[in-house]
Formats: structure tokens, sequence, C-alpha cells
């Protein structure tokens, strides 16, 4: 065995009960880091998931992205106006039909019209202010999950009623409407209508499930007093982390604004980046927690070995040579510890992973885990690392030391 | 003969502090091939202060000390330890093997240290150099399961084992019986005799000093005497 790896593997084995003291040190360090990571970003995964399955991916909307140009500003390049009040245009995305054409041409994705309106839903002397999706059943599936987090009724059977509505299941808890209710909804001005409840949905987002209801675009018009109305086109892209490029690419392309799913989350996705670097602070603490211990020990042995380090430095044996046994044998306790730490980490994951729970927010059953070997490695190379610096300083020290002042107190 | 091995020459060592203690004061002395120079002097004279100095284990305030010529001012700490692994071996009174090795695993450390020889060259020198001192039964023993004595010619063993060409001791026989002290003593003098080795010995025994080859007397960290011995025992 190299020289240096065989004095270093000596001096930790003969001080078993210490370099196990500290060998413990860096594996809960390790095992915890991998165990908060996992669940940090299992959940950051999962909510993610959840907000990406609930919203439309690109919501294109009728706002224009600059006021429309005036005939003087179109014929000459440079033209001042004053005291301007531009005409009221009609709301809505001009030719929808058109547009959704040119859209599907290229997007790499779902496209579906909506007509989004706000209403106050009347049943049993109750009222809740809502949102209603006026939306097209044929090609609603295609871009969101609604399909899918129906628990009454289906689609289609917004056709099998006149001004038939499906309402999110807490929503109708809170009406303590069920399928079959008749109420009333009140749009815009004076426009109220008679409606029938055909189905529920639950998305898993408490804000959605409570306030929001689906209509066909034909009622959610007529809500809005303007036949033909489409005031919102949402897009459902194969890859929902190309959002950004594509709505921008939309919004370039019809002048109507397009957001992206992630501009219109960026308070939450901001919130998880606090939430990360926070994760990565603790996590770095817990680290150089353990890398005390280290210091620790390898401190303990350059004193208690003192006498041994004059011995070998009388003998020959190079400054560098010194230092690098106890910066091995700081490595060697970082390099067992973190081994022990994935153990314990691979362990504590599994065990809450078992763990039960509910949130408001969302309704997964299990904590959710990311099984990353990502984790393992960075919580090893955060390990290693701050051994080595642990074990540095005082390999530095002891190599330092000139023999004869040790030599000279011994004899 | 005139090749010089080691060379002190006007050397001066004052340890600093508030009160400077002077260790050594202007020595000047030549160490020469084959021959076994006792250095001699009462207790707090400044002899092990001097050997260190030859040694390169210590600096000199002043002056400069020579190895086979060139001068050690200036050179760098690893070349200095290059210097001791190779051409210098060290005896001290006390042992210090490394308790957690064996005696064959300390002999080696020097020539593990050195690099020059495989691991099986290393071990197979080793314990040739522990059998010829007549350690052959306790090759794989730890320092603290032999006797003084024992330990005294493996710390010879282990001074021999990159073959330098000097060794210098620090009263080798200082914590030894009598039995002991004239084994080791022997042992030390056939080194010279027999294999051309120079040896530089602290000593207050004077009786041993003089039946080395030169006895260079010391007082107050100054040469006060340098007379050649009588080889009584020859
Ligand atoms: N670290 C030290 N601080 C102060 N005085 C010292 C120190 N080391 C040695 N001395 C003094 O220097 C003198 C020479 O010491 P040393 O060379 O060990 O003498 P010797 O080996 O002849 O007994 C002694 O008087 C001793 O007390
Ligand atoms: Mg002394």
């Amino acid at each position: 065995m190299n020289l240096v790896l065989d004095i270093a593997w000596t001096h930790v084995r003969t001080r078993a009960r210490q370099t196990l003291v500290a060998i413990a040190g860096v594996a809960t360090g390790v095992g915890f880091s991998i165990m908060m990571a996992a669940l940090m970003e299992g959940s950051q995964d999962d909510f993610i998931k959840t907000l990406v399955n609930a919203l439309p991916h690109i919501s294109i909307s009728d706002e224009r992205s600059r006021p429309t140009l005036q005939p003087g500003e179109e014929a000459f390049s440079a033209a001042e106006i004053h005291g301007l009040t531009p005409a009221v245009r009609r709301r809505g995305i001009k030719n929808p039909m058109a547009t959704m054409a040119a859209l599907e041409a290229w997007v790499p994705g779902a496209v579906t019209p909506s007509v989004q309106s706000k209403g106050l839903l009347r049943y049993a002397g109750r009222d809740v202010a809502v949102s209603i999706t006026g939306i097209d059943p044929r090609t609603e599936g295609k871009v969101s999950a609604l399909i899918a987090q129906m628990r009454q009724g289906s689609l289609p059977a917004l056709y099998r009623a006149t001004n038939a509505i499906i309402l999110g299941d807490r929503l109708a808890d809170k009406l303590s409407a069920k399928v079959g209710a008749n109420l009333t909804i009140a749009g815009s001005g004076t426009i109220r209508i008679n409606g029938t409840v055909v189905g529920t949905f639950h998305s898993g987002m408490r804000q959605i499930d409570e306030n929001s209801a689906y209509v066909l675009m034909k009622t959610a018009q007529i809500l809005e007093n303007q036949t033909g109305l489409v005031n919102e086109i949402r897009v459902r892209l194969a890859d929902a982390m190309a959002a950004r490029d594509v709505a921008q690419q939309i919004a370039a392309e019809t002048g109507y604004k397009s957001v992206s799913w992630q501009e219109a989350q960026e308070d939450l996705l901001s919130t998880i980046q606090v939430r990360n670097i926070l994760m990565y602070t603790i996590v770095g603490a817990i680290l150089l927690v353990a890398a005390f211990g280290t210091y620790n020990i390898i401190s303990t042995i350059t004193h208690e070995k003192a006498r041994d380090i004059a011995i070998m430095k009388s003998l020959g044996f190079n400054e560098r040579t010194v230092r690098r046994i106890f910066v091995i044998e700081a490595l060697l306790i970082g390099f067992v510890g973190a081994a022990f730490g994935w153990a314990l980490g691979y362990l504590l994951c599994r065990g809450l992973g078992t763990v039960e729970i509910r949130t408001p927010f969302s309704d997964f059953n299990y904590l959710p885990l990311a099984y990353t070997i990502r984790h393992y490695l960075l919580a090893t190379l955060v390990a290693l690392v701050s051994s080595m610096v642990a074990g540095y300083f005082p390999a530095r020290r002891a190599a330092g030391v000139h023999p004869v002042e040790i030599i000279r107190g011994a004899t | 003969m005139s090749e010089i091995l080691i060379e002190a020459r006007k050397v001066t060592r004052i340890l600093p502090g508030i009160v400077p203690v002077t260790l050594v004061q202007d020595v000047d002395l030549k160490i020469v091939p084959r021959e076994f120079v006792a250095i001699t002097g009462v207790s707090g004279s400044g002899k092990s202060s001097l050997l260190y100095l030859l040694g390169l284990l210590d600096f000199p305030t002043e002056g400069d000390v020579l190895i086979r010529g060139q001068s050690t001012s200036r050179m760098p700490e690893d070349e200095r330890a290059r210097v001791r692994l190779a051409e210098l071996g060290f005896v001290f009174q006390f042992h210090f093997l490394l308790p957690e090795f064996s005696l064959t695993e300390n002999v080696g450390l020097p020539m593990r240290a050195l690099g020059a020889l495989s691991a099986g060259e290393i071990r197979d020198r080793a314990e040739a150099l522990l059998d010829s001192l007549g350690l052959a039964d306790h090759r794989s023993k730890r320092p603290d399961q032999i006797s003084g004595g024992q330990r005294q010619r493996v710390a010879v063993a282990r001074a021999l084992a990159n073959d330098p060409p000097v060794i210098l001791a620090d009263e080798p026989t200082g914590s030894l019986d009598s039995k002991s002290t004239e084994q080791v003593f022997q042992l030390l003098r056939s080194l010279v005799d027999e294999r051309g080795k120079t040896i530089v010995a602290v000593t207050h025994d004077l009786e041993l000093a003089s039946r080395m080859d030169r006895q260079v007397r010391i007082a107050d960290g100054r040469i006060v005497a340098i007379e050649k011995a009588t080889r009584a025992h020859a």
C-alpha cells in the first residue's frame, strides 16, 4: 500500500471510536441532505406537474400587445396625435377560426378556443361568484385535463341540456348543488339565464375547484352578450417547458397577448426558487457541521501524533507528504461517511415515502420524493470537499512544525 | 582523507526570545569518512543542539553547514529533507519508533519515503537489516513488545535503511543498561570498521567516548577541545 495511505489508515484505524463518531457525523449530514433534497425536489416536481396539467400551457387573449394604430400613424412614419379617444373596439379575437388555423399549422401541440366570462351562480339562496369558461367539448380534451378530471358526467353532456354547466366539485359542495340541479347564472349587465348542472370535475387545485365552471361557448357568449365572441385561445404543447419560447413567437405573429404558464405563475415559481435557496442553505449548514466533526478529529490526531510527525520529518519526510497523510485521513472519514450517508439517505426516503399526508393545495396522498443520483453525488461532493478543507488546516499546521522543537522537548 | 562529509563553518545558533539563549557558538568542525566521532560535554552544554545543526534538523543563526562541500544555508526545506533521507541516519536517545507499526515496517519507512525500491525489496532489505542486528525473531512485533536495548537496535536498523554514509546519534545508549550499552556500542563500532560508515555520536559517557576515534568536547556551546583517541580496544 502507498506509504501515506498506510499511515493515514493506521491512524484512523487505531482510533476507531473517535473515527466512527466523525464518520457518523458525515453520514448523518449526507443522509439528511439527500432526504431533504429528495423531498424538496419531489414536491416541487409534483407541484409543477399539477400546475402544468391544470393550466393551459399558453393562453392567447384578446388584449392587443400594442394599441391599434391610427390611420395617420399608418400613413406616415412619424406622426403625433393629440386629444384622441380611441374608438371602442369590438372585444374578442378577430377571425378566431382563421387565427386558430394559422396557429395549428406550426405550433407543436393542440389549440382550442374558449370564452372567458365572469358570473354569479345562484342556487338555493346562495350566491357564488365564479369564472365561467365557454369551451368546445370536441377540442377541449386535447388541451386541458378536464376529461380526466371529470368526477360526474362528461363533456358531451354539455350538449344534452340547455345552458348546461359543469362545476368544480368544491364549488358544487359550496352551493350544495348536485347533478341535475337547476340554477341561475347571472352574466354581464342584466343578463340572467337558467342553467342545469350536468357534471362536476376535480382538478386537485383548490382555487380552481372552488371557483370555476364550464359551459358551451355559445352559453358563455350569451353571458357576455356578444355572439361569436372568442376571447381566449388556449394551447397545449407536446413539451410544456417550451411554452415560454412558443408564447413569444405567437405574440409576434398574431399581435395578441400570449402568456406561457411560466409567466402566469411567475410568483409561484419564484417562491419555489426561494424555497430551493433555503434548502441548499440548510443542507450546506448540515454538511458544514459534519465537517466540524472531521476537523475536530484530525486536529486531535495531529496533536496526539505530534511526536510521530517530528520523527517522520526528522527522518526526511517532506511537508507535502506529512500534510497529505492527514488530508487523506479526513478524506477517508468523508468517503466512508458519505457511503453510509447514501444508505441512510435512501432509507430515510423510503421511510418518508410511506407517510400519508393531506394538503389543502393538492391531493396527492403520499409525500412525493424525487430519487435522483444527482442528489447523492452532490451531497458526496460537498461532504468530500468540506472534509478536505477540514483536514487541510490541521494538516498544514502539523506539517509545518519544526521537528527539533518536539525532539528537544522529548529528550 | 581529503573528502569532507559534513563541515560546520562558524556555526552559531541562538534561540530568539526575550532572553535569547545561545545554544551553539562559533563552531568549526569537519567530519571525514569512516570516522567515529564523539561529542562530549556536561548536560546542557549544547551537544544535542550541535548534532541537530550538523544533521540539518535545525538552522544556524549564523554560519553554514556544508554536506559534501555543498552549502545548505539557502537550501529549500524539501531539499534538506531529501538530504536527511538519503545521506543521513538518525538515532536518538529514545528510540522514536512509530508505535502502530511492526519492526519491519518501521525500518522500511525511510525506504518507502525515498521511493527507490519496490515494496518487496523494501521488506526484504528491512528484514535483512533486522536479522543482521540479531532481531530476526522479532520482525513482526511492535516496538512496545521488545526491550529497550532491542528498540535502540531497531532504531539503528532504521537509520541504516537507505544506506546513508553518515549516522548521527544523540546519546544512543543514554537510556540503556550497561549490557545493552555495550551491545549497541559494538554495533556502531562495527558499522564504522566493517561497513565504512561515519558516525557522530553525542555521549556524556567518557569511557565510551575514549573508545571512539575522535572526541570533540564542548562547553557552553563552544568547542573546547578535540582529541584523537588511542584505539585501546582494537
Ligand atoms: N527550547 C529551549 N528553550 C530554552 N532553552 C533551551 C531550549 N532548548 C535547549 N535549551 C538550552 O540550551 C542548552 C543546550 O541544550 P542541549 O543542546 O539539549 O544540551 P545537551 O544536549 O548538551 O544536554 C541547555 O542549556 C538547554 O537548557
Ligand atoms: Mg542532549
